[in-house]
């Protein structure tokens, strides 16, 4: 066993991932350390999601090796339920529970998985809610919310169990553009604070904005990584993410 | 036309004893159905081994035959293999085994429809398996299946009315022997169709009433 840098919260190793036949991940090398912000780029059908639902244990993998603080969470014995309590994940669909109002949406995980005194996890739903901006749609069903508060409420619901990391999986692609705004906000909110978030996204300008590093994959594979966001979006060094970039200049 | 009142004063005790009987056989038809409904749905859902087929065949064999022919097999045909049961027995027996099947698919159709990305999502903050059915799946398809199901316990009622072929004596066999006693054709069948509305009319407003509680959250009124 090879030792691991405290600070490295999640590495991953050779990650190969496949359906049927069609190889979706090449042997994926990433790791992220705490507070970091990575965003990773590349076209449609590259496996940028599909990675980030690697990391959630949410797709079972055909090789390599995905630990997160140290504990492989693809070998048999690990407990996937409270490593996922730690990583928490939002989908493009906000897929929010639609029999349940927004509080109880966000109370399910820390009242029956975490086990949480109701009053104490009320109290960090309330406050959660307030800094979104949202604490007076509590009661509201989802049905009831517009598509960029869904996708807060969604936020809040993932940030409620207290995770050390939180994957976004293209937050924002369903959303109307003035709504788009609104989540990626609370979003930048928690760069602020500190949080580890590994962030797959369209959204050029923010990617720029928010990312310590960049991660550029096509076909499977991760093309090019870097540290300066900024070097990265005025002269990338490969021709694949070039010719990416370019798509997004009229 | 005159209807003879004094007839219909006279034959009301008959009326209520066969109504509830009808209503008794209706009770338990549908609390059983209900019971193998939720039973084989989840069966087929979670894709249990080797009872699924079990399930699959018993829910073609139960739907693609009439009622009538799975009372006469319950009661005649089971006589003669040595299994005796009342005629009361029989029909319970009969309107589950025919409104499972109809319960099942219902309930199926319901589970079927929650979708893929309710369950990850449901996942991706810790929830058990146990915990995703009962607190995400099963609300989610109860919802979905609660118009299929009301439909089938207002049918399942209805469907008791056969059961005076094996001799069980409620509202339509009662109605018959009126008829064929006393001749009183046109006050029987007018006693026959109020006991009917008056047990199922109730039922369709509790069952509407509790469609849109239920559905109220995801569907809105």
């Amino acid at each position: 066993m090879y030792e691991q840098d405290n600070e490295e919260l999640l590495v991953i190793k050779g990650l190969h991932k496949e359906y049927n036949d069609l190889i979706v991940l090449k042997g994926i090398d990433l790791k992220i350390k705490k507070g970091e912000v990575v965003v990773i780029l590349g076209p449609s059908g590259c496996g940028k999601s599909t990675l980030l639902r690697c990391i959630n244990g949410l797709e079972k993998i055909q090789g390599g090796d995905i630990r997160y603080k140290n504990e492989s969470i693809v070998s048999k014995d690990v407990n996937l339920q409270d490593i996922r309590q730690q990583i928490g994940m939002v989908f493009q669909s906000y897929d929010l529970f639609p029999h349940m109002t927004v509080i109880e949406n966000i109370l399910l995980g820390p009242l029956k998985v975490q086990k949480r005194n109701k009053k104490e996890a009320m109290e960090q739903a309330c406050e959660l809610l307030d800094r979104v901006g949202l604490l007076d749609r509590q009661d509201s069903y989802p049905r009831q919310l517009s598509g960029g508060q869904k996708q807060r409420i969604a936020i809040v619901r993932a940030l409620c169990m207290n995770p050390e990391i939180m994957l976004f999986d293209e937050v924002t692609a369903s959303l109307d553009p003035e709504m788009v705004r609104e989540v990626l906000d609370v979003i930048l909110g928690l760069t602020k604070q500190g949080m580890t978030m590994i962030i797959v996204t369209h959204e050029m300008n923010f990617a720029r904005s928010v990312a310590d590093r960049i991660i550029f994959m096509d076909e499977g594979d991760i093309c090019e990584t870097s540290e300066e966001p900024e070097e990265f979006f005025t002269n990338p060094k490969t021709e694949r993410a070039k010719h990416f970039l370019n798509i997004f200049q009229y | 036309m005159n209807l003879n009142w004094d007839f219909i004063i006279e034959s009301l005790h008959l009326y209520g004893e066969a109504a509830l009987t009808t209503f008794r056989l209706g009770f338990w038809g549908i609390l059983f159905s209900l019971f193998i409904g939720v039973i084989c749905s989840i069966i087929l859902y979670f894709n249990i081994k080797g009872l699924g087929k079990i399930v699959k065949i018993y829910v073609e064999l139960s739907r693609n035959t009439p009622l009538l022919i799975q009372l006469f097999f319950l009661y005649f045909g089971l006589t003669k293999v040595g299994i005796v049961l009342s005629e009361e027995a029989c029909a319970i027996i009969g309107l589950s085994f025919l409104g499972g099947s109809y319960m099942t698919e219902a309930f199926r159709s319901g589970l079927e429809a929650v979708g893929v990305t309710q369950i990850e999502s449901g996942l991706s903050i810790g929830l058990s398996k146990l915990q995703l059915a009962r607190y995400i799946i099963f609300p989610q398809a109860i919802s979905v299946s609660m118009p299929s199901l009301g439909a089938n316990c207002i049918f399942l009622l209805k469907e008791t009315s056969i059961v005076g072929a094996i001799a069980v004596m409620d509202l339509m066999n009662i109605t018959k022997n009126l008829i064929g006693m006393y001749y009183q054709t046109y006050e029987s069948l007018f006693m026959l169709v109020v006991s009917y509305l008056i047990m199922i009319l109730p039922l369709s407003f509790f069952l509407t009433w509790l469609e849109r509680k239920v559905r109220y959250a995801e569907f809105g009124n």
